[in-house]
């Protein structure tokens, strides 16, 4: 059992959930994540990256867009209450290291909320950061002070210009790439269309490019293989290899389909989820 | 195949087998011959048409009556080559002579007194290999199978007492602190005797549930969950603690649990959880699976409760199981239980070399399940949404015998052909998953990663112990358990010198 110590809900279907989880929160480093459970017989384990910590309070912190079935379930618990199972740190932390030019980190949409502690390291490594944030429009643009209190520059982008720039975020990456110090590196992390285009983006410059790999997991131990991935020619298992991949090595479309495995099943348990969290806003109100 | 019998007409026959022979009483005055002539009682189980259409266990267990006739077919032998064949020395003659005299209570105290966990060993031993094997009785008949039932008649004896409180003599505390990673069969065997000495005893576990392979990979039907929860209970009377969702190698490290947590001595089991594939073309594709995943699904995340559970399953009609050990039999009938129409299990060998338990192999013909034997896949096609659509094989035939005696399996050239199914599912073993020794530098392990002990289960890393899968590779529970207790031993001998 895990306390939700803080709610607060970032745009309609964002939420950020600070949870009780000591020994998670002394071991845990920049790109790792979490695999949580809320019912005890019937929950399904959904990963969700550790978007920040603190090892004194015991605490981590989650932020998770409410797009089916389990993060709907979440989004209905309130401060206070808990989380059945949470297990972590999982996976291999992000590899941080000195560099000399800038370090670009780009984040698509609910992909700021894992970049968040990669831009941290980065910052503590003593990079110069520059983050692009996309989203579809103004009101899924999250954690926007967060970002700005740690780059050295930020750069907004939105599909239909109601805030920063009306471009995908692949454009300005692609200016920096082109620009006369090129990116030491470029971290990547959105949906898989998103990271996909930055990877063909920055390829023909010959950045070094990082993108986190959100695939379906069970246990996140390395027990299962549900999780793995083709990079290079060889499988990778995102739980414990990843989920951070050179993304000019993933191979994008296999990685896709395979995230649509259980389509069918989502959209139905979906329309269940959604009907059971309305029915308990009611019961709340 | 023979005819089905109910369970009540295989009562009444062993009825009169019993009132014919006078038994238990008239047991004494049977010779041998006589005794060898009792036909060995047949379980009764569930018939196969409708088992396939449900996940509730398949074999019911033998009746008061089928016990003391099958247990009177023991020859009493004095050298007991059956106890050889056991891999924890059961006293066998003992508990099935006390059975055959319908004290049952004896009979389970006797088969306690080694072994730990004899409701899930009755089920899940590969007996026709053990104690089964070295039988006298099997090897007059020369068919393993015809021996004592003695895993039959150990499931009985558990199932009947385990309803009962079991009574253990705790020794007084000892003060001292052992941490176990892993809680399958071997971490639950080595908390319970390491309990029992007085030690204070955390067993530390990565998934939401105890009892490792067991709950999250053999199927409900082959070993209902609710046998192994009894055991965590009993555990947890006892005063073992459990920690769930904590992975050692990630959460903590075993050298933090031994300087800064405050644990006297470690015993790893974490067992052999890291699934092979076959690196053949197509392997990625959606439709793929590892008995793993497929069985963790259905199994601990109760995916085949359709209606309550969040974890989906994939939609099967047909399905190809690659393998042909315990693993591919459960993969195989868990997919016929949720819907397949067609469920293939395609094996390079014949029948004769499959390592499953006969029984589960014949289970498995019994509900359908189509064999390909002398067949290989070599490739898995899919379609434009790179979804399974059919797999490609090879025949083989059978060549010369190799060094271990077993005939060599050998391509036949040209005898490629396509199968369409719509999944496949890997089940070619397990090696050794990398969490804890990889984040362990002090561990000698071997080149296939397996933990490296000595004679006491202790590692290269002083108070830290090893057993079960991580040590013997992917094995069986028996094994995992024996092992569990000569840790314990060890890890006793090394707290108390
Ligand atoms: C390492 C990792 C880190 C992640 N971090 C975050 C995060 O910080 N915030 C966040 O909002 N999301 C994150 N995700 C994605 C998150 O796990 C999924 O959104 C979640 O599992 C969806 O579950 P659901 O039951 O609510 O939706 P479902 O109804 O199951 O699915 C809705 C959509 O999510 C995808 N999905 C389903 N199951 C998974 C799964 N186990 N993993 C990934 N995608 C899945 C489906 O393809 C579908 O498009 C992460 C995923 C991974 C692998
Ligand atoms: C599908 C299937 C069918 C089988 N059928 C049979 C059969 O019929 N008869 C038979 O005798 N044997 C059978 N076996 C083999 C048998 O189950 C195993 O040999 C036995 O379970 C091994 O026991 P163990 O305690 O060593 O490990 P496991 O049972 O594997 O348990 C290990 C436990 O450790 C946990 N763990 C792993 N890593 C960590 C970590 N880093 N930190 C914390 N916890 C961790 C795991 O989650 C798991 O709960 C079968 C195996 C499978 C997969
Ligand atoms: S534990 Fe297994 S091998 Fe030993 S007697 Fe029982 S069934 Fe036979
Ligand atoms: S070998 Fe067979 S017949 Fe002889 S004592 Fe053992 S079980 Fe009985
Ligand atoms: S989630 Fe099971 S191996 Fe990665």
């Amino acid at each position: 059992m895990n306390k939700i110590v803080r709610k607060k809900q970032l745009s309609s279907d964002v939420f950020l959930m600070e949870i009780d989880a000591p020994h998670i929160a002394k071991s845990r480093k920049a790109g790792q994540f979490v695999i949580l459970m809320l019912d005890d017989d019937y929950g399904e384990r959904i990963p969700l990256t550790i978007a920040d910590g603190d090892a004194e309070k015991g605490t981590i912190t989650i932020i998770f867009q409410a797009v089916g079935g389990t993060t709907l379930q979440l989004s209905t618990l309130e401060e206070g209450g808990s989380i059945s199972h949470v297990l972590g740190p999982l996976g291999t932390p992000t590899h941080i290291k000195k560099q000399d030019a800038p370090v670009i980190c780009v984040g698509g949409g609910i992909g700021v909320a894992p970049l968040h502690p990669i831009i941290q390291a980065n910052k503590e490594a003593g990079n110069k950061v520059i983050t692009i944030m996309g989203a579809r429009t103004e009101d899924l643009l999250i954690m926007e002070e967060e970002v700005r209190a740690l780059s050295d520059e930020v750069i907004i982008c939105t599909d239909d210009g109601s805030r920063g720039r009306k471009a995908l975020v692949t454009e300005p990456l692609k200016e920096f790439c082109e620009a006369e110090e090129k990116p030491a590196e470029v971290v990547a992390i959105g949906p898989p269309i998103m990271m996909k285009f930055c990877a063909a983006t920055t390829e023909p410059y010959k950045v070094p490019t990082v993108v986190s790999l959100n695939t379906i997991m069970v246990d996140g131990t390395g027990m299962c293989g549900g999780c793995r991935v083709t990079v290079g020619d060889e499988t990778k298992f995102v739980c414990v290899d990843g989920p951070e991949f050179d993304g000019h090595l993933v191979d994008w479309n296999s990685m896709m389909s395979r995230m649509s495995s259980y389509k069918e099943h989502e959209a139905d348990h979906r329309c269940r989820m959604s009907e059971k969290a309305k029915e308990l806003s009611t019961q709340g109100a | 195949m023979t005819a089905y019998k109910t369970p009540q007409t295989l009562d009444l026959e062993a009825l009169a087998i019993k009132e014919n022979l006078n038994l238990p009483e008239g047991l004494a005055n049977l010779k041998a011959k006589e005794r060898a002539a009792i036909p060995q009682q047949e379980m009764p189980s569930q018939e196969a048409m409708a088992r396939a259409c449900n996940m509730e266990e398949v074999a019911l267990g033998y009746t008061d009556n089928q016990v003391i006739v099958e247990a009177s077919r023991c020859l009493e032998c004095k050298n007991a080559p059956c106890v050889k064949g056991c891999p924890v020395s059961i006293d066998i003659p003992g508990f099935v002579g006390a059975a055959a005299k319908g004290n049952f209570d004896e009979a389970l105290e006797i088969i306690k007194d080694s072994s730990m966990l004899p409701a899930i060993c009755g089920r899940v031993c590969p007996q026709e290999k053990q104690c089964m094997e070295t039988c006298t009785l099997g090897k007059m008949k020369k068919d393993p199978m015809q021996s004592v039932a003695i895993g039959r008649i150990e499931r009985y004896l558990a199932d009947r007492g385990s309803s009962k409180e079991s009574k253990v003599d705790k020794a007084l505390p000892t003060g001292k602190k052992v941490a176990i990673v892993g809680s399958g069969p071997s971490g639950l065997t080595t908390a319970a005797d390491l309990a029992r000495l007085g030690h204070d005893v955390t067993i530390f576990e990565a998934f939401h549930k105890a009892g490792g392979v067991t709950v999250y990979g053999i199927p409900e039907f082959r070993l209902p969950k609710s046998i192994v929860q009894q055991e965590v209970d009993n555990l947890e009377a006892m005063g073992v603690k459990f920690v769930y969702d904590y992975l050692i190698g990630r959460t903590r490290t075993i050298e933090q649990l031994m300087n800064e947590d405050g644990f006297d001595s470690v015993y790893v089991a974490n067992g052999a959880g890291l699934p092979k594939f076959m690196n053949i073309e197509g392997e990625n594709l959606v439709g793929v699976f590892s008995a793993n995943e497929f069985l963790t699904r259905a199994n601990l995340m109760k995916a085949y409760d359709r209606g309550n559970a969040a974890t989906p399953i994939y939609q099967s009609k047909k399905v190809a199981v690659f393998g042909g050990g315990n693993v591919a039999m459960d993969a195989a009938r868990t997919a016929l239980r949720m819907g397949a129409e067609e469920v293939h299990i395609v094996y390079r060998r014949t029948e004769a070399e499959m390592p499953a338990r006969v029984e589960e192999v014949h289970h498995a013909q019994e509900e359908g399940i189509i064999f390909d034997l002398l067949t290989n896949p070599t490739k898995i096609i899919g379609d434009e949404n790179g979804r399974v659509t059919a797999i490609e094989c090879l025949k083989y035939q059978l060549g010369e015998p190799d060094e271990s005696g077993r005939r060599r399996p050998e391509a036949i050239e040209g005898s490629e052909f396509t199968m369409e199914i719509d999944t496949c599912i890997t089940a070619l073993g397990n090696s050794s998953n990398p969490l804890v020794t990889g984040t362990t530098p002090e561990l000698n392990i071997t080149k296939w990663g397996n933990i490296i002990v000595n004679e006491d289960g202790m590692t290269s890393m002083p108070g830290v112990f090893a057993g079960g899968d991580i040590v013997q590779g992917a094995a069986t529970v028996i094994l995992a358990m024996g092992d569990g207790r000569t840790a314990a031993k060890g890890i006793h001998d090394y707290l108390t010198k």
